[in-house]
């Protein structure tokens, strides 16, 4: 194919009217696309339809197998449209798979974690981006040279401390360690370097308010769109996490990994529930992503490294 | 969003007059040095909870780890600790169990990530087109990153079943003999990579898409005024564009791979699980260390094989380091 390239246009065919941030800021949450602009041709939309197929249809057989019995499940060819056993199935496995606390349980754990890991990255990242301090930019390296640290390594230790302290089994045990989030951090302080003006904050200076009031009153006002963006792939992180639950938690109290992982521990499998188990877990997070698909993307893609 | 800690934090006192530093009514003096203390001291109290969380749940367990590996302690009783100095390491070193996690570690990194990473390309290019529905795309291929390591490898596990698994019903249908997916070693191996592939692929392409669009547009032109084909601007353009953004992705995939552990365990369903197959064909170093610590209760060995792991990592990064000096040197 060689085709010339097309004149590059510079408007944003994908963008949304909604609003982003600061004036000026030259990344948004949604960026004007530089970069090649040619359209997609027949064979582009076939192989994306491939990987839209692909990505998608293990979650529909999910749903499949969910809404079958164990006999069909288990024949020659495999069901590939839904039965009418969905609901019965699902209640099946919200009541005797402990799936019903271990959505409850995720849920807790999922929003604790989100919540805490927007609220202090805000703060990090705030005085990482717009306040001087002594040992600035060094405290800066070390967040991001923690990021390089897998938490799994520490696990043996982690544990113990958890047994002293008697959160064994308990939900703290999952809560605590992930309290704050370095890749938070450092994606609030990318975000608020570019969408909060300098101006504001001495506005707030020269008004005579004290730091955490201009935190207040000035920073979270800007900061929201990242908060929601940052909250949201928190909590799908902290939903999904699953070595350490596995680890410290029992089935007496799970989160929904370690219930499903019980669920198919069992010599007697029935694939039915266990099937309509995975996709319970999945649900919450599915309609999420359902309804906030666009800020989702956008926020991976307003974290990622450029260049 | 949290509002009643930060409410009582902040004071709901009402806004300062102009002129007047914070509580005008104390003197002047006192005010100044509040705020002189404010300003000086408040960064710092915004980045402590972060530091103090990670200090004592992510770097205290880990410097304690290395400890923990010069002892011998059982998981029932953790307060025992017995010092063997250095006899953990040498035992594994002697353990065919270790060097087998070590290598299926490595194998499973591998088929796991390269493909993913390349695919991750490809599909970042196609996302990058201008096209109807680009949203539904994107979100679309974001749907496996949304499924939990659960979820997907109970999933892939069914679908790979030896009896009526849809691939081998899949295959027999062009026919091809059916696989044995669990108990072979590179079926079950392969099997395993594709869960992560699978949840991975996406995600990455987001991340390669982001970087794509900030490539600057003269580029693109400079290159086709050079008469550069589709597939040359590809490579001399793109790629090199975001190249940063590749390193960094395969910083994140190899400290992935060196940890898995999910996709593996319940790929075994049951009593397999742990061991990672009959002949442990699939025991990746993160089982080892759960097999150590939590089913052998010698939590010694288990935080030994954490620190084997460690080290891996560190010598993975060595060799990317390498690599690149040497690519360097060459071009």
């Amino acid at each position: 194919m060689t085709t010339q390239s097309l004149p590059v246009r510079t408007d944003a065919p994908d963008r949304t009217p909604e609003p982003t941030t600061g004036r000026g800021g030259r990344r948004r949450l949604l960026r004007i696309r530089a970069g090649r602009q040619h359209h997609a041709g027949p064979l582009a939309y076939v192989l994306l339809a491939v990987m839209a197929i692909l990505s998608i249809f293990p979650l529909y057989w999910t749903m499949v197998a969910a809404s079958t019995d164990n006999t069909r499940v288990s024949q020659t060819p495999p069901p590939f449209l839904p039965g009418p056993n969905l609901f019965s199935n699902l209640a099946r496995a919200w009541d005797e798979a402990a799936m019903g606390k271990a959505m409850i349980n995720s849920l807790i754990v999922a929003g604790v974690i989100a919540l805490s890991t927007v609220m202090f990255a805000t703060l990090a990242g705030f005085a990482f981006a717009k306040l001087r301090f002594k040992g600035r930019n060094v405290l800066l390296m070390l967040v991001i040279g923690t990021m390089m640290v897998p938490p799994q390594l520490g696990v043996v230790p982690l544990f113990m401390l958890m047994s002293e302290l008697g959160w064994s089994q308990q939900l703290p045990a999952v809560i605590f360690p992930t309290l704050v989030s370095a890749v938070g951090v450092f994606f609030m302080r990318q975000y608020l370097s570019e969408a909060l003006p300098d101006e504001l904050v001495e506005a707030g200076r020269v008004d005579g308010a004290h730091s955490l009031r201009i935190f207040w009153s000035i920073v979270l006002p800007v900061a929201r769109p990242a908060m929601a963006v940052l909250f949201m792939i928190t909590f799908v992180h902290a939903w999904n996490d699953f070595f350490w639950p596995f680890v410290v938690l029992d089935m007496t109290n799970p989160t929904v990994p370690v219930a499903l992982t019980q669920l198919s521990a069992g010599y007697v499998r029935d694939q039915s529930l266990i099937m309509a188990g995975a996709l319970l877990g999945t649900l919450p997070l599915l309609a999420m992503f359902i309804v906030f698909g666009r800020q989702i993307v956008s926020g991976i893609m307003a974290g990622a490294v450029k260049g | 969003m949290a509002t009643s800690t930060t409410k009582a934090l902040a004071g709901e006192e009402p806004p300062a007059p102009p002129g007047t530093a914070g509580d005008g009514t104390s003197g002047k003096r006192r005010a100044s040095l509040l705020h002189r203390l404010d300003v000086k001291g408040a960064p710092y109290a915004f980045v402590a909870p972060f530091f103090v969380v990670f200090a004592a749940f992510s770097f205290y367990p880990l410097i304690y780890t290395s400890w923990i590996s010069l002892h011998h302690v059982e998981l029932a009783t953790l307060d025992v600790r017995e010092w063997v100095g250095l006899d953990n390491y040498t035992a594994l070193w002697q353990d065919e169990r270790f060097w087998n996690a070590l290598m299926n570690t490595i194998t499973i990194g591998v088929i796991s990530t390269v493909p993913q990473l390349l695919m991750a390309l490809g599909l970042a290019h196609l996302l990058n087109y201008r096209m109807r529905a680009s949203l539904f795309f994107r979100v679309a291929s974001l749907v496996p990153y949304a499924t939990s390591v659960a979820a997907a490898a109970l999933v892939f596990t069914m679908i790979y079943e030896r009896d009526f698994g849809m691939i081998n019903w899949a295959l027999g249908s062009i026919g091809i003999d059916p696989l044995d997916w669990e108990a072979e070693k590179w079926p079950s191996q392969f099997a395993i990579s594709t869960i992560v592939i699978w949840r991975w692929t996406g995600y990455n392409a987001l991340l390669y898409l982001a970087a794509m669009q900030a490539i600057p547009a003269e580029r693109y032109e400079a290159a086709s005024i050079d008469g550069a084909s589709r597939w040359k601007q590809f490579t001399n353009v793109t790629v090199p564009g975001i190249r940063s953004t590749i390193v960094f992705t395969i910083v994140l995939s190899t400290i992935g791979a060196t940890q898995l552990f999910g996709e593996p365990l319940i790929f075994g369903q049951g009593p397999n699980g742990v061991t990672g197959g009959a002949d442990n064909q699939y025991q990746t170093l993160g089982l080892l260390l759960y097999e150590e610590g939590w089913k052998n209760y010698q939590m010694g060995r288990s935080a030994t094989v954490a620190w084997a792991m460690f080290l891996l990592l560190v010598l993975a990064f060595a060799v990317q380091r390498l690599i690149k000096r040497l690519r360097a040197r060459s071009s």
